[in-house]
């Protein structure tokens, strides 16, 4: 499998900014910090209910924070600054923004009335970036790197777990995000095909795009990490290079949650 | 067959003894014989038999009168009236549908309530209440005009000149049908995954775009077959129209009856078969539709009923050259 580039798309910075977001009286996000430089890539860990999943959706607006802001390249993302208060943008901008983000889902959702070539040529076409040939040009081109040349005019019920998760991610790369946001990729996927998944994500990885990852492939973590970002109850417990957070972890609680998933 | 192929190879231990070492034909299993169903086979043939040998026989049917009237030039022009409106009225009633199950599902409970009203009231009144109301319409008001609510109007309607014998028909069929319509769409969104709605938003797709291409395409599987249904019971309540004076296919029937009161039989059969072909018609295009949209939703798609014919005429002349071999 060829190293896949983002084509010519400069890797974005994202800061997130005290960010606090609530159902009713659970807070499932309870005042997150960070700031990651572009090109880096940060594995968020943590038990299921930890708000890790809400943390990845607020960055690209799909939850609304309550308090806080997410920011990519100096942007705020679903809101303008206006005096001292943080307004909500129109629907419109927002989908306008959300082209600068990738996003890539746990079960895929890929249009299964679309081809895999539609599914990818789809969003670029709508939004008014490409034409329909340009885009199909690309989406060929995505989905060859990705290693599904042979697979262009397959509906996803006719691919694999593992094939329709590397559509997915042709489908996130057709708009040249900044950022890539990745919601436990593998966690849908039969054991033996979670590698092909993995292997295209780490060739992203190494291409230099700002990727934001939610998993629990420890393994995986450690290999591409530079951050390992440790969530609990809301909040950032710990952080760092994966050689400190995974392997000399200073806080009971990610000891406890790595001996039980290591 | 002298020997079992399996006894041929080599076996490493001996087969146990109580396993019978009779050629493999004697051990065929023999499917169980069900006389009761027999039974009840030829009993519904007799029936069948009995019914179209009556249809046929039974010189009350007049069947040279029904010949007489099925293509007559008078029963055709009531045929079109019923295409027409039905059409109209489908196609109308379908956007009007489409309209108030968005208003259903929008945000604003005041979106929500007026649409849940719509249907709450029309599916209450019954069709043939709401035709003649519209025929008396033009009574209630003398003219419609457009302009600023309660304010000045700048255009005004003769509601009389306006409001044709067809006109009425097709808003009263596409008021109701709106009403059932909207229900059958609403199912159809509904039945749309999340997640499709979340990766449509998450890849920025705007709005329009998201409901025209992602969800509506994926909701018409399961609005197609519900809709068919309707407009089934569409064509067929056309037939009422008759009561807002115009003439379609069974009120030409009727009043035809009236002039010839001795071929009311024939007339009606007549009806009936122009119904029958209808429907038909309807229901193959259903097929392709449905399998139209059903790429992608399934492996494979189903195959044609020409496909399944081709299909089984090789299956049978393998299984003829096959008994035929041996």
């Amino acid at each position: 499998m060829s190293t896949i580039d983002t084509l010519g798309t400069a890797p974005a910075a994202l800061e997130i900014h005290d960010v606090h977001k609530w159902y009713g009286a659970h807070r499932v996000l309870d005042g997150v910090d960070l700031t990651i430089r572009p090109g880096e890539v940060t594995v968020v860990i943590g038990p299921s209910g930890s708000g890790k999943s809400t943390l990845l959706r607020v960055i690209n607006h799909l939850e609304k924070p309550e308090i806080g802001y997410v920011s990519i390249n100096d942007e705020l993302i679903g809101v303008k600054r206006q005096g001292e208060r943080l307004k909500e943008l129109s629907e419109r901008a927002i989908l306008a923004q959300r082209g600068r983000i990738g996003f890539v889902f746990q079960n895929f959702n890929l249009f299964p009335h679309l081809t895999a070539l539609d599914n990818v040529a789809a969003a670029p076409v709508a939004t008014g970036k490409l034409t329909k040939p340009e885009a199909q040009a690309l989406a060929k081109e995505l989905l060859e790197r990705v290693g599904l040349g042979e697979r262009v005019g397959a509906y996803p019920r006719q691919l694999s777990g593992g094939q329709q998760q590397r559509v997915a991610i042709a489908r996130a790369l057709a708009l040249r995000p900044g950022v890539i946001l990745f919601d436990e990729p593998t966690s849908a996927l039969d054991p033996e095909l979670v590698g092909e998944v993995l292997s295209v994500i780490k060739d992203l990885a190494t291409s230099g795009t700002t990727l934001v990852i939610v998993t629990h492939e420890i393994g995986f973590a450690r290999e591409i990490a530079d951050r390992v970002v440790f969530i609990d109850g809301g909040r950032i417990v710990e952080q760092g290079p994966p050689s400190e957070v995974l392997d000399k972890p200073q806080h009971e609680r990610t000891r406890d949650f790595l001996s039980k998933v290591l | 067959m002298s020997e079992p192929p399996g006894a041929t190879i080599a076996a490493p231990e001996t087969p146990p003894t109580d396993k019978p070492s009779k050629p493999l034909a004697a051990q065929r299993v023999t499917p169980l014989r069900r006389p009761g169903r027999w039974i009840a086979t030829a009993v519904v043939l007799v029936l069948a038999a009995q019914f179209v040998h009556g249809l046929v026989t039974n010189p009350f049917y007049q069947w040279d009168r029904w010949g007489y009237w099925f293509l007559r030039p008078t029963i055709l022009d009531g045929l079109v009236i019923t295409l027409e409106v039905t059409a109209y009225s489908a196609v109308l009633g379908l956007l009007g549908g489409i309209l108030l199950a968005l208003a259903r599902l929008s945000k604003s409970p005041v979106l929500r309530a007026v649409s849940w009203t719509y249907v709450w009231a029309l599916r209450s009144i019954p069709l043939i209440v709401v035709l003649l109301f519209l025929y008396n319409f033009s009574a209630l008001y003398r003219t419609l005009s457009v302009g600023v609510p309660f304010g000045p109007a700048f255009f005004s309607f003769d509601e009389s000149k306006l409001a044709t014998d067809m006109v009425i028909a097709v808003i009263g069929l596409s008021l109701n049908e709106a009403a059932y319509a909207a229900e059958v769409v609403r199912g159809g969104i509904l039945s749309v995954d999340q997640g499709q709605h979340e990766a449509a938003a998450a890849l920025g797709l705007p709005k329009g775009y998201q409901f025209r291409k992602i969800v509506f395409p994926q909701a018409l599987r399961s609005i197609i077959p519900n809709y068919v249904n309707q407009l089934i019971g569409l064509i067929k309540s056309t037939s009422l129209v008759f009561y807002v004076s115009l003439l379609d296919l069974f009120g030409t029937a009727q009043s035809m009856g009236s002039t010839y009161p001795g071929d009311i039989v024939p007339l009606l059969l007549v009806v009936t078969a122009w119904y029958l072909i209808l429907t038909s018609v309807v229901s193959v295009i259903q097929f392709y539709v449905e399998r139209y949209y059903a790429r992608g939703a399934t492996r494979s798609l189903p195959p044609t009923p020409l496909q399944k014919l081709r299909a089984g005429l090789t299956d049978l002349r393998a299984r003829i050259r096959r008994e035929a071999a041996v």
